[in-house]
């Protein structure tokens, strides 16, 4: 449904995005993270034809945002960064103002409007101008304008920015609901967020993918991944690691805090999935430790991220 | 099927989809206009504007031009004003169109909507124009005082009335233009007022003077046509010309050009 080929873009000496490419089908959500000013705001602009690429292309259905850019943004449902919107208009004025330009008029304009409106609980503010709403009000205004003609890919730029927790929750529910029927790429900094709601993850980094695959997948990544944590009570922190360096299938353990005893112990390469817990766990009961916590680290995608983007950011700052 | 017929066919239905896609441009210039008129009103602006424009087309063509001690049926006095009062106020009117949208952000989208950005800035500068329509029609009691008073000729008024929303129309592409440059609106508005003023001397002999001492009489001539006084005047005398008209539409299309390639130029980055 969205296609990205080899996305380039550079302001004056500046490349702020430097070969992205990327496909997403309908059925997907497609998380996008990165650090900020790593280009995740360009690509989408890109994407939505608000600003043309320096070199590669977009293509949105089958049309090429380039060569054809009606119908390719006819498909495209867009929250912009910070949701702008028309603050001098009331909800209901600005959502059919977006209808109209979208080719809703009267019958479906009007249903248009009330599918929104309830998606997106506007009821209460519909006569109120923009101007005078929250910013939790006035980013379901503006994401109410982006999903107003169903569209088939939507495109959301930071779409939980600002909301309190509880709006969070209902705009990721409703990303996972939408998800199933279209192609939706939103980019955010809350690494939770991408768990709950996307099928994949893209890390971008300086303007280039440094990362690519399912939460799932990501989180392999992350260097604590596979890795065992067991808390004993009353033990001697020493002993314990004695014990579980002698495991075969424990690379090296690290003592985490002294009381109660928390070792974690790290799988050596290879090693298979299940297989350390387990060996843990006979251990523990020949030697009838007291377990308080014994599990296996699933990873974090926090972990990965700042893995594959800390470094060239605090290089960059060095210069 | 034969292909004769496919080909009947292919006919019949592009004219359709051409007219339907003319019609759907209307529509978003429609759109975009309301919205914009919408706008205007639910500020202070429009208001602003109005009786801003209204007080003072009376004080200049009254308390200063003498209307009542001429004696003359006409109102060369109110329109004479016209260029003066334009450049102040159409530049203040105009000089929001692109710059709070993008302050706004708004920008993004408006043009990441399925429209052309023609749509818009057509769309955006009629809804101006139309205030300026708005508040110029509102000077109409002036019209019927003078009628009251003696015997006007209303075909010289009428195109009087032409003239000045030219010469407004003619402004406002130009405040549309240096608001697209900017998303700072004073800046938006001292530029547009440099340029207008401009087109308001290029055929002043000063200004022409200063030029003919260095350039060729063509250069000169060049400049004096630029000139929106010589076009105003002549219409202002009642001869709607269509060289004078063509003028102020081209001055319009030219700015408005220029709007769109600004608007792409920044978006390029």
């Amino acid at each position: 449904m969205i296609k990205v080929r080899n996305l380039k873009k550079s302001f004056g000496p500046i490349t702020a995005v430097n070969g992205v490419s990327f496909t997403v089908e309908i059925g997907e959500v497609l998380g996008f993270l990165g650090p900020n000013g790593a280009g995740k705001s360009t690509t989408m602009r890109m994407i939505t034809g608000f600003i043309p690429p320096s070199e590669g292309e977009v293509s949105v259905g089958g049309f090429n945002m380039l060569d054809n850019p009606i119908p390719a943004k006819r498909m495209i449902g867009y929250l912009p960064e910070n949701a702008p919107s028309y603050i001098d208009m009331t909800v209901l004025e600005f959502l059919g103002f977006a209808a109209e330009l979208r080719g809703l008029r009267s019958e479906p304009k009007t249903r248009a409007i009330d599918r929104v409106v309830e998606m997106c609980f506007l009821e209460s503010v519909l006569h109120q101008s923009i101007e005078t709403l929250s910013k939790g009000y006035r980013h379901r205004t503006c994401f109410a304008q982006a999903i107003i003609h169903d569209p088939k890919v939507l495109i959301l730029d930071e779409p939980t920015d600002g909301l309190d927790p509880n709006q969070k929750h209902e705009v990721r529910t409703l990303i996972r609901q939408m998800g199933q029927t279209k192609a939706i790429i939103f980019s955010t900094h809350i690494l939770e967020e991408v768990e709950a709601a996307c099928s994949r993850a893209i890390i971008i980094d300086r303007g280039q993918i440094v990362a690519n695959g399912t939460p799932d997948e990501l989180k392999q990544r992350s260097e604590n991944a596979g890795a065992v944590t067991l808390r004993l009570v009353n033990e001697n922190s020493g002993l314990v690691t004695q014990k579980l360096s002698q495991i075969p299938a424990v690379g090296r353990c690290v003592v985490l805090s002294e009381s109660p005893v928390t070792i974690r112990a790290y799988a050596k390469p290879n090693g298979r999935q299940g297989e350390l817990a387990r060996a843990v766990g006979e251990v523990a009961t020949a030697e009838r430790w007291k377990i308080e916590e014994l599990h296996t680290e699933e990873g974090r995608l926090d972990e990965v991220f700042r893995n594959i983007t800390l470094p060239d950011t605090t290089q960059t700052e060095a210069k | 099927m034969s292909e004769a017929t496919l080909d009947q066919q292919r006919a019949a239905v592009i004219p359709a989809a051409e007219q339907a896609s003319v019609v759907e441009a209307f529509r978003h210039i429609l759109t975009i206009t309301k919205r914009e008129i919408t706008g205007y009103f639910a500020s202070p602006v429009a208001y602003v504007f109005i009786v801003i424009f209204l007080l003072l087309s009376g004080f200049f063509t009254f308390m200063v031009a003498g209307f009542f001690q001429r004696g003359q049926a006409n109102l060369v006095t109110f329109f004479a004003w016209h260029p003066w009062l334009y450049l102040f106020l159409v530049p203040a009117i105009g000089m929001r169109m692109w710059s709070e949208e993008r302050r706004l952000g708004t920008i993004e989208l408006l043009l990441t909507m399925p429209i052309t950005p023609w749509q818009a800035i057509v769309g955006k500068f009629l809804a101006s124009w139309l205030i300026l329509a708005l508040a110029l029609a509102l000077t109409f009691p002036i019209v019927i005082t003078v009628n009251l008073l003696g015997r006007p000729d209303n075909g010289v008024i009428f195109a009087g009335y032409i003239g000045s929303l030219l010469l407004a129309g003619a402004y406002l592409s130009i405040a549309a233009m240096t608001s697209a440059m900017t998303r700072n609106q004073v800046v938006s508005f001292i530029l547009s007022l440099v340029i207008c003023l401009f087109l308001i001397l290029a055929g002043w002999p000063p200004v022409t003077n200063l030029v003919t001492q260095w350039a060729s009489p063509w250069l000169v001539d060049t400049i004096t046509a630029f000139s929106v006084m010589t076009h105003f005047e002549t219409i202002q005398k009642g001869v709607i010309d269509s060289r004078d008209v063509l003028f102020f539409l081209s001055v319009i299309g030219f700015s408005l050009f220029t709007t769109s390639v600004i608007l792409r130029a920044h978006r390029a980055g």
